[in-house]
């Protein structure tokens, strides 16, 4: 019988050894695929189980965690949700992460390897490193300013640093507060149903990722063209432009909001926006001067990134003169975003150099320490500086004496470009009113402040749409607030 | 008689050795570090989920301590040459039990199941200790065959009587309290199976008919066994209690094995269960699921409903790894319904890593291992394989749960001996234990010198 119960005894530690076997198997070999499941939520525990770290804007957070002792513990919340809306984006248990959220999740959720000191050492004891924070290089008074300035109004403001790129406002009108989606409950479902379904578009980062014909703020890319291929050597010189101007092989006859146009100087031309010398001016260019120049200010390039992307803006190289005439004062295909239009008033401002704009100074561990510096990189030189310097005075000019007067600033010297784009079929919509700007301190070397302003007013009368008139305040608001600062 | 028995015929006239030491000391030092082991982990959870101390750490170890402390004295008092682990190992999985269905409890603040386990294993180390004092033979137990399978199939066809509960009808209902009543069986059915298998084993093994090399008893005596045999298992898949069933059958297999060293009998056995099991897993839905969920643990997460009981378990073991997550730190409450009874290990394979799953396999793996040697060293047929059958049903029992929730085999619900919630199967275990202290009593103090236990 002794044999018999060691056969049994043989069979049963058997049993239990491949038991052992099978929970090696589950718990080593195949626990990296198990693990890796999408329909496991320890890793969603995991993300929320910690306060995320903070987005900051002029050294206070705008964003905050508030614990709710749920299995997803930590939910986001916002300081100023609405106004910070287009920089920060939102972060839902529900519907993911978008702009800084997103684009720096890794540091302010606590994945991000750099954020510890000793990964290694992270690795054995599975504690989670704290989320860090991420700088923006955001000037609260300007984006302030902004919002104000647009007082719900649909629109969107982008504004930058010329000499390093810094964007110092992003405003987006109307906006939202993504605190509504922070969580997982039904007001978050149901808010987010409403937002999406709003037929003004609340959640419409228009400053970055919406773009508009840029209408007549587009003849300072012109301008720069004509200057660089030396079509235009004088700015005061006679063009020879007729009014109206007929558009090559068409019959179709391109004219003016007011007079004084017919063979204008391009100064004259530049402060009372006339189309018929612009329109001219971009066909004696051609289109491979101007597309180049366009480019070389960042239009056509998809791959813009401050850090979440911009939506790229448009120059269509594909033409023919009299596309290419109606592209030269930003119409036809010239699609730009506000903070495209930035950049253009930006490389004036900074003599031709332009500085790619990012709006993350820095990020940091949580309690203060660098991890990865400044985004700013080397700027390109997009024109001659001696084209750059009359592009100021001309825009200088457009504020003083021009359609841009209200945006002048005592104490500032200030240069400005209007526009009023014509849009839909037979441009039957509602002009958007643009304004792009830079503005100099007196005593200041360089400008500080480079600003676009877009407001697509549809309740406004058509005759009253004009970036003069709607856009040159917001934008003037917006660099008195960094001017002072 | 075997074989075996023939080389113990040659032998020099059987000189009775000195008795084996008694070692009820290191017993009590083990009992001591299975109870600071189990405070030790209670505290773990506690500063790992609140940062504190739990208040009730001292409590609770000292009213572990002075269960256990009570259990050794027993075993002191009546049984001294009682093997010294299985006690301390008992203590230990009992003690890990309430740890883990205590952290567990932190995750459902309105069903707290650990203070009624805690009551459970009180009256389960008392019955160790009413067992332990008042059996002062095992053999006694052998008059008593007949009245506890007439017990054992009471108890199983009891729960017929009562509604269903989550698919399977074995439990009975009765002021607030569950039982399970096939627990207690298994106590009564090994008692029933290891008695009447030592009357007629001989005859079992050497009268009947040979068919093509194999012998096959007679209807006279193979018969009762068989019948109630048949009738355990039919009650059982009648209730759905497939775990039970499949361990009866086992029980009853290696049992006969051992009692009659026939191989034939596995084989009958193995074709029995394969012919069994095809048929029902054929027929019967529930069956049918689990072992659809078996072969395709994903699937339902493909088909876009979510992960199933058993995903949500290899989750956890997976999530566990190598070392665990720590008590406290992981999220095996995922996996649902069941947590706390059936899926218990699923939370120890999390939060203490495949080491601390290889561990508790091998204190049941001890605890096995230690029936069996008691079963060697008796001399008589009756406590043999009453050793054996105990030590079995243990070794079965965690093969079938721990095979099921890690996805070797089809799950079966069933209890994991000593840590899953349940009060009729911690009462059980403890039965158990206690048994198979007073066989290695009898075992170790009639100590021979040839199978050292």
């Amino acid at each position: 019988m002794a044999k018999y119960i060691r056969h049994a005894c043989a069979f049963c530690a058997l049993l239990l050894a491949a038991l052992l076997v099978n929970a090696t198997r589950v718990q080593v070999v195949q626990s990296g695929q198990y693990a890796g499941s999408p329909a496991d939520r320890r890793a969603t525990i995991a993300r929320y189980q910690q306060p995320r770290g903070d987005i900051l804007v002029g050294g206070e957070p705008v964003t905050g965690s508030v614990d709710t002792g749920e299995q997803l513990r930590f939910e986001r919340s916002y300081v100023d949700g609405p106004l910070y809306a287009p920089v920060t984006g939102f972060a839902s248990q529900t519907y993911g992460t978008t702009y800084l959220e997103h684009a720096e999740d890794g540091v302010l959720a606590g994945t991000d390897p750099l954020l510890s000191a000793l990964p290694l050492w992270k690795d054995v004891t599975r504690a989670p490193n704290r989320g860090g924070d991420v700088v923006t290089t955001l000037n609260r008074r300007a984006q302030e300013a902004a919002y104000r300035g647009l007082a719900g109004r649909k629109g969107a403001v982008a504004a930058l640093d010329p000499a390093t790129g810094r964007v110092l406002a992003l405003v987006t009108s109307p906006s939202y507060d993504p605190a509504e989606l922070s969580g997982n409950s039904e007001a978050v479902a149901s808010a987010w149903s409403r937002l999406n379904s709003d037929p003004e578009k609340p959640m419409l980062n228009r400053a970055v990722r919406q773009t508009y014909p840029p209408g007549s703020t587009f003849k300072v890319v012109t301008a720069a063209a004509a200057l660089d291929a030396g079509v235009v050597t004088d700015l005061d010189a006679h063009t020879d432009s007729p009014d109206p101007y007929r558009l090559p092989g068409t019959t179709t006859r391109l004219t003016n909001e007011g007079d004084g146009c017919v063979d204008a100087s391009v100064r004259d031309a530049f402060e009372w926006s006339c189309n018929t010398v612009f329109a001219k001016l971009g066909v004696d260019v051609g289109v491979r001067d101007m597309a180049a120049t366009a480019q070389a200010f960042g239009f056509n390039d998809p791959d813009l990134r401050i850090p979440f992307a911009a939506a790229p803006s448009t120059f269509d190289s594909r033409v023919d003169r009299a596309q290419l005439a109606l592209s030269s004062i930003g119409q036809y295909n010239t699609r730009a975003t506000p903070l495209q239009m930035a950049m253009v008033a930006a490389a004036v401002a900074d003599g031709g150099q332009l500085r790619p704009p990012y709006l993350v100074e820095r990020t940091t561990r949580h309690g203060g320490e660098t991890v990865t510096g400044s985004a700013a990189r080397p700027g390109r030189q997009v024109m001659r500086p001696s084209t750059a310097a009359r592009l100021r005075e001309l825009m200088a000019g457009v504020v003083e004496e021009g359609t841009g007067t209200r945006a002048a600033i005592p104490g500032a010297i200030v240069g400005g470009k209007t526009g009023t784009a014509q849009h839909g079929v037979g441009n039957s919509g509602v002009p958007y009113a643009w304004f792009l700007s830079w503005a100099q301190s007196v005593d200041a070397p360089e400008p500080q402040v480079a600003v676009a302003v877009v407001v697509e007013d549809a309740s406004a009368d058509r005759g009253e749409i004009s970036g003069g008139g709607d856009a040159a305040p917001i934008a003037k608001e917006v660099m008195r607030a960094v001017l002072a600062g | 008689m075997t074989k075996a028995g023939t080389t113990v015929a040659a032998a020099p006239a059987p000189v009775r050795a000195p008795r084996l030491p008694r070692r009820r000391g290191i017993e009590l030092a083990l009992i001591v570090l299975a109870v600071l082991l189990s405070v030790y982990g209670y505290c773990a959870v506690g500063l790992a989920r609140t940062g504190s101390v739990p208040p009730g750490a001292v409590g609770y170890g000292a009213g572990l301590g002075v269960l256990a402390l009570f259990a050794h004295l027993a075993v002191r008092i009546r049984a001294p040459y009682a093997d010294p682990l299985p006690l301390p190992i008992g203590v230990l999985l009992n003690g890990l039990g309430l740890v883990l269905i205590y952290r567990l409890d932190l995750e459902t603040p309105g069903d707290r199941a650990a203070p009624t386990q805690l009551v459970w294993s009180t009256l389960g180390i008392g019955l160790f200790i009413g067992v332990v004092l008042v059996l002062r033979d095992h053999r006694v137990l052998q008059r008593y065959a007949y009245v506890c399978v007439v017990a054992a199939l009471v108890l199983l066809a009891l729960p017929i009587l009562f509604p269903a509960v989550n698919g399977a009808r074995i439990w009975i209902r009765i002021a607030g309290f569950s039982i399970q009543p096939g627990e207690f069986a298994k106590v009564l059915l090994a008692v029933f199976f290891a008695a009447y298998l030592a009357a007629n084993r001989s005859a079992l093994a050497f009268t009947g008919r040979r068919l093509w090399r194999m012998q096959f008893p007679t209807g006279r005596v193979l018969g009762p066994i068989v019948t109630i045999w048949v009738v355990s298992v039919g009650v059982l898949v009648l209730e759905r209690d497939l775990g039970t069933s499949l361990l009866f059958f086992g029980l009853f297999v290696v049992l006969l094995y051992v009692a009659t060293g026939r191989t034939g009998w596995i084989a009958v056995g193995l074709l029995l269960a394969v012919v069994g099991a095809v048929a029902v897993g054929r027929l019967e839905p529930h069956v049918n699921g689990r072992i659809e969920d078996w072969l395709h643990p994903f699937a339902t997460i493909q088909a876009g409903q979510g992960p199933n009981q058993l995903a949500q378990s290899l989750f956890a073991f997976a999530a566990g790894g190598v070392l665990g997550t720590g008590l406290g730190l992981g999220h095996s409450i995922l996996i649902g319904f069941a947590t706390k009874s059936d899926f218990i290990l699923a939370t120890a394979g999390e939060e203490l890593g495949l080491a601390g799953l290889a561990a508790i396999v091998l204190l049941y793996a001890l605890l096995v291992e230690r029936g069996y040697r008691a079963g060697l060293a008796l001399r008589e047929p009756f406590g043999r394989l009453l050793a054996v059958g105990l030590a079995s049903i243990v070794a079965l029992q965690v093969f079938v749960i721990a095979g099921g929730v890690t996805g070797l085999i089809p799950l079966t619900g069933m209890a994991m001996p000593f840590l899953a919630q349940g009060g009729s199967s911690v009462v059980t275990n403890w039965a158990i234990v206690a048994l198979l202290i007073r066989v290695s009593d009898s075992a170790r103090s009639q100590y021979d010198g040839r199978e050292a236990p």
